[in-house]
């Protein structure tokens, strides 16, 4: 095993992430109470999923100026770790949504209807298609130069729909999600300092996971890599 | 360098964990759901989502332990 101090540090930041997360106080609102603590496991999942795509997105780059074929693996694994993140994210979205959005005098898929025309669902549904198009268009190609060339200019498209399809649309209507106005998660008047003790090292500790797992795939691909040059 | 980002994210850590003392604010009375903390049981539940993070963890860092193998014996 490579040992690195950052593995080492998101074990322990997940680690306080899920003690701190669920003993530490939380402030009492109305309609969320205790389901609050979600968000150092449910929003971490899609900042991670940012900060990822964002990796992805210089790898991209970087093979564009380049022509290096290493970088399309890195570029490629961290957008798939990244799709994970946001699946993770949306499942536990619907399990949060449907205890707190759904109308409590009616069982909770009486409010699907409702629940489904939410913008936020929808945006981030429009961003996981898009980046589920780079792998469909990625597996398409038989030329591996041109699968990372057209690819890599495919992950720069994506990443510019990423942002208006789960920030800017969703907040230009109306919508039950929190975060409509304002920098939600990042302005430091709009969380409450109780919660962004244990949010913030949340995040980064979910994504220094997600990089882990990210770097073991392109370990992996590159020793392929190497295997099926010297079998040629 | 990686010295300076430890140390980086060291001080950021502390901040936060400072932060409530800085600006502290009292918020209206709301009725919380609040058994588990106060019989104890929400222990029984840190115990069972860390061991399910034991595993994962152990699970990714045996197979970093293995792809570790496979790359010194193919360098």
């Amino acid at each position: 095993m490579r040992k690195s101090w950052w593995k080492i540090l998101s074990v322990v930041l997940l680690v306080y992430a899920i003690i701190g997360g669920l003993l530490l106080p939380v402030p009492a609102l109305g309609q969320l109470q205790e389901t609050i603590r979600n968000l150092y496991y449910h929003v971490s999942m899609w900042l991670s999923m940012m900060i990822l795509f964002t990796v992805s997105l210089v790898y991209s780059i970087k093979h564009l100026r380049t022509l290096d074929y290493k970088y399309d693996i890195y570029a490629r694994e961290f957008a798939a770790v990244a799709v994970v993140l946001a699946l993770l994210g949306y499942a536990t979205g619907t399990i949060w949504a449907s205890y707190t959005w759904a109308d409590p005098n009616n069982p909770a898929y009486a409010s699907f209807g409702s629940i489904v025309r939410e913008p936020k669902l929808i945006g981030a549904a429009i961003a996981i298609l898009t980046y589920a198009a780079y792998f469909v268009l990625r597996s398409s190609f038989t030329d591996i130069d041109k699968r990372a060339r057209v690819s890599a200019v495919y992950n720069i498209f994506a990443y510019a729909m990423l942002f208006p399809s789960i920030w800017i649309v969703p907040r230009l209507l109306p919508s039950l999600h929190p975060g409509q106005d304002g920098n939600p998660a990042l302005d430091f008047d709009d969380v409450d300092t109780r919660l962004r003790t244990v949010f913030y090292p949340a995040v980064i500790g979910w994504t220094l996971l997600g990089v882990w797992i990210a770097t073991l795939k392109v370990r992996l691909n590159l020793l392929k890599e190497k295997k099926w040059l010297h079998a040629k | 360098m990686q010295n300076k980002l430890v140390a980086l994210l060291f001080s950021f850590l502390m901040f936060c964990i400072a932060l409530p003392a800085i600006c502290q604010e009292k918020a209206a009375k709301v009725e919380m759901a609040d058994g588990m903390r106060s019989n104890g049981k929400i222990y029984v539940v840190i115990a069972v989502i860390l061991t399910i993070l034991a595993g994962l963890i152990f699970y990714v860092a045996r197979l970093d332990r293995k792809i570790t193998k496979f790359e010194k014996e193919n360098a």
